[in-house]
């Protein structure tokens, strides 16, 4: 494990540790799993936010995907009573085709990835919103039982989506760390046009980075949907992009990109569940969530850069 | 006539190199002083040191018999001195009033110093109009063409009042026309008694504009030609007189008795649109590509890669023309490129020199797609062995490597596939000298092999030493190519300047 991620693990231990003193509810079964559950949840589509960042791109979608997916996800069981698993693979499937248009805009029109990602914010927000008429959807308090497992199940008393997040880190672990596309992906986040240089089709690899990070929204679209059971068009899923681009840069991912790693997004996803539950425990008003965890960040990445090592300070100006 | 500029004895060193050595010269008032020599005789350290950007290791400048020290641009400009780089440096998207006065803006006076956009308009219409340039000041610079943006410098220097402009290259990328407008702008500089320092290797506009001629050989001065004793040929002659060794004679085989290996077919490159390249390559020669700086030749190099759109061209080898649209199509055809640029295009900064190596042949070391490290590990052990790279370990990142094993480390990439042809742009650029031989050792045993070695070099004596031929380019076409029985500097010099 590289400096940065110890450093970060040792914060997220800290915490852990003050909050479990304070109140020893944090350790207690429920509240692990419950926060073992958002963990996973956030950790899949803050995997995906990872490799974009790696690239040196970003992808600022994510939240406003979820409410679209979220909305077409209900549809199409409530109304249109499509088949579980049939409507579980056109979800996924319309996550990664906005992928794939998002890396296609990206590399062959050469637009800046905050822009499109932006206007993509903007455009799935506006579209969820539209077709649901601006009214919150949901699937019921039964029923659906097989996709609801996956939100709100336990495997040998680990809840599901910590599961499912434990299979995609293995997937994507092994994908960055020992193929041939990973280290594509960072040596092209690195310095593309050398990359091209080297033979590198520096496109595509960019490409199938967003095609990943919407695969994995898809996948994190379902859990959240019925982790919420109800999807209000406006508010399903604001700001998540933000946890997952917070996460990943925590974990380790330079956002000038060729650097970052899955066990540093894993911890960096848990550190912001830490902080969000810190905040329950220790009596801190609700209102002050934002605040707490911009501040502990804050504080975190200024301790990283004056306890950096000086050697590599010097590295990183030249 | 007195002269404005002094320079005595002014010698300058850089890392290995001296770059000028006891190097004096000087100008008149109003007097136009051609500045020659081949790449790398020390012009542009000169001219660096004028504009402040270098300071002498020793000698004096004077202005007006006054001994200055230049510590800055800020400084050179003080005196009145204006530099016109090569690479103009002009802020595309402001217009160009706001770059005739950057850094010197008028403003409306007081604590918030607004700009007086009016005033800059004006004063800025006024010095174009003395130039009689067609365009306004507010036109925006990206939309000027290239004489143009030279023409926005210019009024820049003249807004400074600048009694000596330096021009390096100023010709260099305008067409012939626009060429005739510069030079006769020049003249009436002269008129007006600014003094002009014009760095060229246009031997034929030298010859019309400059009063006098000072070159440069080595970073000495090599000799000094006035009025009617400038004529191309003893400029040449001054630029070239230097011993240089012999040509080893049993370097390679003669010529005659190779095969063609690759036929680079009638290229055209965005640098020179109206230019055909055609030349072939034998298997197991190294044809020396020389010419000057910026005579289209990296320009070839990455269209033959495939790095770059040719407007027009094939590569065709024993007959058939390989398609080659990405740098992908010609590693696979086995033909490589060893880039002038070898820390932004050779190498991958931040990533060791393992993952470097192994970069474009990474599928050997895989099983299932995944990358086995223990290959890929032994693989780049066994290239650091073959060419003596000097790393602490292969998990060291590649910057912290000299220049020298970081050129191998690009050498290495290519080495352990399997190539046809390699193409060296500048291979030796910032090496020592002891790696520089050992470049040269693994081109000459590469070409004992059978490979094809295209050589793009600035370093006569690199050319006439490693070349089996040599083909000289001059304004994106191919003037001349030499057997290694014709390969003399002068020969190369005459076929490299117009």
């Amino acid at each position: 494990m590289k400096r940065k991620e110890v450093g970060i693990l040792s914060l997220l231990v800290f915490l852990c540790v003050i909050v479990a003193v304070k109140n020893p509810q944090f350790l207690s079964a429920t509240n692990l799993q419950n926060m073992g559950r958002l963990v996973g949840m956030f950790g899949i589509f803050s995997i995906g936010a990872g490799m974009v960042i790696i690239t040196g791109g970003i992808d600022l979608s994510v939240g406003s995907v979820f409410a679209l997916l979220g909305i077409l996800l209900s549809m199409m069981l409530t109304e249109w009573h499509w088949s579980a698993a049939f409507t579980m693979a056109v979800i996924i499937g319309i996550g990664t085709a906005i992928g794939f248009v998002h890396g296609i805009l990206i590399t062959r029109l050469r637009l800046q990835p905050f822009i499109v990602t932006l206007c993509g914010l903007l455009l799935y927000r506006g579209i969820a919103r539209y077709i649901a008429e601006d009214t919150t959807k949901g699937f019921g308090a039964q029923g659906f039982a097989w996709l609801r497992s996956f939100a709100t199940g336990s495997a040998a008393g680990i809840p599901m989506p910590f599961v499912l997040l434990v299979l995609v880190a293995v997937v994507m672990g092994i994908v960055l760390h020992f193929s041939i596309y990973g280290r594509y992906l960072v040596a092209v986040g690195r310095n593309a046009e050398a990359a091209r240089y080297s033979g590198i089709n520096s496109d595509n690899v960019i490409t199938g980075a967003y095609v990943i990070s919407g695969g994995l929204a898809g996948v994190a679209a379902i859990l959240l949907a019925f982790y919420t059971n109800s999807i209000s068009p406006s508010s399903h899923g604001n700001f998540y992009e933000l946890y997952a681009i917070a996460a990943a840069v925590l974990g380790g991912c330079s956002l000038r990109g060729g650097e970052g790693s899955i066990a540093g997004i894993l911890i960096g996803t848990a550190l912001l569940q830490v902080l969000r539950n810190l905040v329950n425990l220790l009596d801190i008003p609700g209102s002050l969530d934002f605040a707490v965890m911009g501040a502990v960040i804050l504080l975190g990445v200024i301790a990283d850069q004056i306890f950096r090592p000086a050697v590599k300070a010097n590295k990183n100006r030249t | 006539m007195t002269a404005i500029l002094q320079i005595e004895r002014v010698s300058k060193s850089f890392p290995g190199v001296k770059a000028l050595d006891s190097v004096s010269l000087s100008v008149a008032s109003g007097e136009i002083l051609a500045l020659v020599g081949e790449n790398g005789a020390g012009k542009s350290t000169l001219m660096k040191i004028l504009a402040g950007i270098h300071r002498p290791d020793s000698g004096t400048i004077r202005i007006e018999d006054q001994a200055v020290v230049l510590r800055s641009p800020r400084d050179a400009a003080g005196y009145r001195i204006a530099v016109i780089h090569q690479e103009l440096e002009l802020i595309d998207t402001l217009d160009v009033a706001a770059n005739v006065f950057l850094g010197r803006e008028p403003t409306w006076g007081g604590p918030a110093k607004l700009l007086d956009s009016r005033r800059i308009w004006l004063e800025a219409d006024k010095i174009l109009a003395r130039l009689g340039s067609p365009f306004s000041s507010r036109m925006r610079v990206s939309e000027l063409s290239l004489a143009h943006k030279q023409m926005v410098e210019i009024a820049r220097a003249l807004s400074l009042n600048a009694r000596i402009i330096l021009m390096d290259e100023p010709t260099s990328s305008l067409t012939t026309g626009e060429t005739e407008r510069l030079l006769s702008l020049i003249e009436e500089l002269k008129r007006d008694r600014v003094s002009i320092i014009y760095i060229s290797h246009r031997l034929a506009e030298v010859q019309r504009v400059a009063d006098r001629v000072v070159v440069l050989r080595d970073g000495k001065n090599a000799g000094e030609l006035r009025d009617s004793e400038i004529t191309h040929d003893r400029m040449i002659q001054l630029m070239v007189g230097r011993d240089l060794k012999a040509p080893a004679p049993d370097a390679g085989m003669p010529s005659g008795h190779r095969q063609v290996s690759f036929e680079i077919q009638k290229f055209r490159t965005t640098a020179y649109p109206n230019e055909e390249v055609s030349i072939a390559v034998h298997e197991g020669e190294i044809l020396g590509i020389a010419g000057l700086v910026g005579a289209g030749r990296s320009e070839l190099a990455r269209a033959i890669f495939g790095v770059e759109k040719a407007l027009s061209g094939t590569v065709a080898t024993s007959g058939t023309a390989l398609s080659i649209k990405s740098a992908h199509d010609a590693i696979d055809y086995g033909i490589y490129l060893v880039p002038e640029d070898r820390r932004e295009l050779g190498l991958i900064t931040g990533m060791t020199v393992k993952e470097n190596i192994t970069l474009p042949s990474l599928r050997r070391h895989t099983v299932n797609g995944l990358i086995r490290n223990t290959r890929e590990t032994d693989a780049a052990k066994q290239s650091c062995e073959a060419l003596h790279i000097k790393t602490p370990t292969i998990d060291t990142r590649v910057e912290n490597l000299s220049g020298g094993n970081q050129q191998k480390v690009v050498l290495a990439k290519w080495l352990s596939m399997s190539p046809k042809l390699i193409v060296f742009d500048e291979p030796t650029r910032g090496i020592d000298v002891g790696a520089k031989s050992e470049i040269y050792n693994i081109m000459r045993s590469l070409a004992d092999q059978g490979v094809a070695i295209m050589m793009i070099s600035s370093d006569m004596e690199e050319i006439l030493a490693n070349s089996d031929r040599v083909a000289v380019m001059r304004e994106g076409r191919v003037t001349g190519i030499l057997d290694r029985s014709e390969c003399t500097e002068e020969a190369i010099m005459r076929l490299a300047v117009a």
